[in-house]
C-alpha cells in the first residue's frame, strides 16, 4: 500500500481538478466502495486521498436546456426523493428504491456508482437505456475544460472506465424524455434489500400505435460490463409489440447474454432469467 | 508512517476536535478514540446496521465512513439518543414490547428508527420494515421491533 502523504477536502471544482492535475490522486465521495475496497486490499491509496463532499456545485438535479443534470455527489437517497428524477426519469428513481439499505443511500452517491463500474451497479443499466451522457471535467492547461460521451461507451472493464487520471466525473446528464417515451427496470436479487443484482434489465423506447420505437434495451451483471442488447433492440424496433415479436425478443436476449457462473447464479439460470424477465417486461408495457 | 489529520464536529450536541489516522473508519474512532462504545461493530462492510449513526441528521453505517470525514458535521450516535427526551418514547416502546433480546443490535434499531419516524411521523408497519431493511437483529425476529417502532411513532408521539 502507498502511504498517504495529503489529504484535501477542496471547496471549488478548480480547486479539485487542480488537484488531480498533480496526480496520484484517490478520489472519496461516500467512501461506501472505496472503504470495503481498500480495508480488503483490492485497491491500493493513492499519494493523495481527495475527500469531494463540499465541492460546491456537484450535487443536486437540475434542467439543462433539454437535459436532465444530475450532479455526482448527490446520493441515491436524494435521487430517489427529487420531484424531477420522478418526473423526467423515473425509471432511475425505481432502480435507486431498490439499492441496498436506508443508510448506504444516505451515503452513496451516483458519481460512486458510475465510477465503481460494476456490471452490477444499480443505477447504470437505467441510465444507459435512458441515453444518459457522462460529464468530465479537467484542467490540463490552467482552464477547466469539460467532455461528454454516453454511458453506454463509457465502461470499459470491472472497475474501469475512459476517464482519464485528471479528470473528474462532474455529473451525468438524461436528454428529457419525448411524447410516449416509456422506460422499466427490473432487478433480481435474493432478497429486497441489501443485494447485489443477479441480473438486471432495462428497457425504453416511445411507444406508438401498439409499437416501440427508439428502442434501447440493456443488462446488467451478464457480462464485465453493463451491456446495450443490440440484437435484442433490432427485434423489437419499430415491430407491433404482438407475442410473436416478444417471443422472439426475448429468445435474442437469451441467446445475446454471455454471463458467468458465480455464488448468485449458473450462467444458465442467468440467460433463462433473461429470457423470462425480459419477456414479462414487454407483456406489461404491451399492456400499459 | 500513518497520515494524520485534525477534524472538528458536533458530536451529541457538543464540539469536539479529534487527531485522525487518514485512513481509520468513523465507527473505529468513536469507539477506540473518543471512547463511546454504544455504537457497535457487527460485520464492518454496512451489512447489518449495528453501526448506524446520524450525520447531519441521515443515518449511515459507520464503519463504511472515513472519520476524517466528520469535519464540520453534526452526529449523533445512541449516546445522543439516549439524552434527548425526543426519544424517550421510542426508548420506551423497545422495552415495553420486549424488542430487546440480547441488545447488540439495539443502538443501531434506535438511531435508525428515530431517523425513519423524523422523515415519515406517520409511518406504518410497510414503511417501518422498509426502513429498517439495513438492520440485522438475530434474536427477536423484528416483529416486535416494528410493533415497538410503529406504537412509538403514532402512540408515543
Ligand atoms: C453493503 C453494501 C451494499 C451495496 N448495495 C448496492 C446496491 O444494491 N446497488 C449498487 O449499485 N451498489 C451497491 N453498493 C455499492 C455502493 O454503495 C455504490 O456503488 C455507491 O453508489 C458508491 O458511491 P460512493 O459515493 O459511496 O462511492 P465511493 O466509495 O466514494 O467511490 C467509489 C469509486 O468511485 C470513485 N469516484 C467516486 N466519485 C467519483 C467522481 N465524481 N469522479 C471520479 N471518480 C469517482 C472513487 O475513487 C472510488 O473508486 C453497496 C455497497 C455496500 C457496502
Ligand atoms: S458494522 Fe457497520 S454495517 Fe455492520
Ligand atoms: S436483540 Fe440480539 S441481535 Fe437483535
Amino acid at each position: 500500500m502507498t502511504a498517504i502523504e495529503r489529504y484535501a477536502a477542496p471547496n471549488s471544482l478548480d480547486e479539485a481538478l487542480g488537484i488531480l492535475q498533480q496526480g496520484e490522486v484517490t478520489i472519496l465521495a461516500g467512501g461506501t466502495d472505496l472503504m470495503p475496497q481498500t480495508k480488503a486490499g483490492r485497491i491500493a491509496f493513492k499519494a493523495t486521498l481527495m475527500n469531494i463532499r463540499n465541492v460546491a456545485g456537484l450535487s443536486g438535479v437540475a434542467f439543462d436546456g433539454d437535459w436532465l443534470s444530475i450532479g455526482a455527489t448527490t446520493t441515491i437517497t436524494a435521487i430517489l426523493n427529487d420531484p424531477l428524477v420522478k418526473k423526467n426519469a423515473p425509471v432511475l428513481a425505481e432502480a435507486c428504491d431498490h439499492f441496498a439499505s436506508d443508510q448506504i443511500r444516505n451515503a452513496g452517491t451516483i458519481g460512486g456508482n458510475i465510477s465503481n463500474a460494476s456490471p452490477a451497479g444499480d443505477t447504470l443499466v437505467p441510465l444507459i437505456v435512458l441515453d444518459a451522457e457522462v460529464e468530465l471535467a479537467s484542467k490540463p492547461n490552467g482552464a477547466v475544460t469539460t467532455r461528454r460521451m454516453p454511458l453506454a461507451e463509457y465502461f470499459t472493464g470491472p472497475g474501469r472506465t475512459k476517464r482519464a487520471a485528471n479528470e473528474l466525473l462532474t455529473a451525468v446528464r438524461i436528454p428529457l424524455p419525448k411524447p410516449g417515451h416509456v422506460a422499466r427496470f427490473y432487478k433480481f436479487g435474493a432478497r429486497p434489500a441489501l443485494d447485489i443484482a443477479t441480473i438486471s434489465i432495462g428497457i425504453a423506447g416511445v411507444k406508438k400505435d401498439g409499437a416501440l420505437t427508439d428502442i434501447r434495451v440493456a443488462f446488467g451483471a451478464v457480462a464485465p460490463t453493463p451491456v446495450r442488447a443490440k440484437r435484442t433492440e433490432a427485434a423489437l424496433e419499430g415491430r407491433r409489440l404482438d407475442d410473436a415479436t416478444i417471443e422472439t425478443a426475448a429468445n435474442a436476449a437469451r441467446d445475446e447474454v454471455n454471463p458467468i457462473d458465480d455464488v448468485r447464479a449458473t450462467a444458465w439460470y442467468r440467460k433463462e432469467l433473461i429470457h423470462n424477465m425480459t419477456k414479462r417486461m414487454l407483456d406489461h408495457v404491451a399492456q400499459a | 508512517m500513518l497520515l494524520k489529520h485534525d477534524i472538528e464536529f458536533t458530536l451529541n450536541g457538543v464540539r469536539k476536535r479529534v487527531t485522525v489516522d487518514i485512513t481509520m473508519n468513523a465507527l473505529d474512532m468513536l469507539r477506540d478514540v473518543v471512547g463511546l462504545t454504544g455504537t457497535k461493530y457487527g460485520c464492518g462492510e454496512g451489512e447489518c446496521g449495528a453501526c448506524t449513526i446520524r450525520v447531519d441528521g441521515e443515518t449511515r453505517n459507520s464503519c463504511l465512513m472515513f472519520a476524517v470525514d466528520f469535519n464540520g458535521r453534526d452526529i449523533v450516535t445512541i449516546e445522543g439518543l439516549a439524552a434527548d427526551p425526543k426519544a424517550d418514547a421510542l426508548r420506551e416502546a423497545f422495552v415495553e414490547h420486549g424488542a430487546v433480546q440480547c441488545g447488540f443490535c439495539t443502538p443501531g434499531m434506535v438511531v435508525q428508527a428515530s431517523h425513519i419516524l423524523d422523515t415519515h411521523p406517520d409511518a406504518d408497519a410497510e414503511t417501518i420494515k422498509r426502513g429498517l431493511e439495513g438492520n440485522l437483529c438475530r434474536c427477536t425476529g423484528y416483529k416486535k421491533i416494528v410493533d415497538a417502532v410503529e406504537s412509538a411513532c403514532c402512540g408515543g408521539r
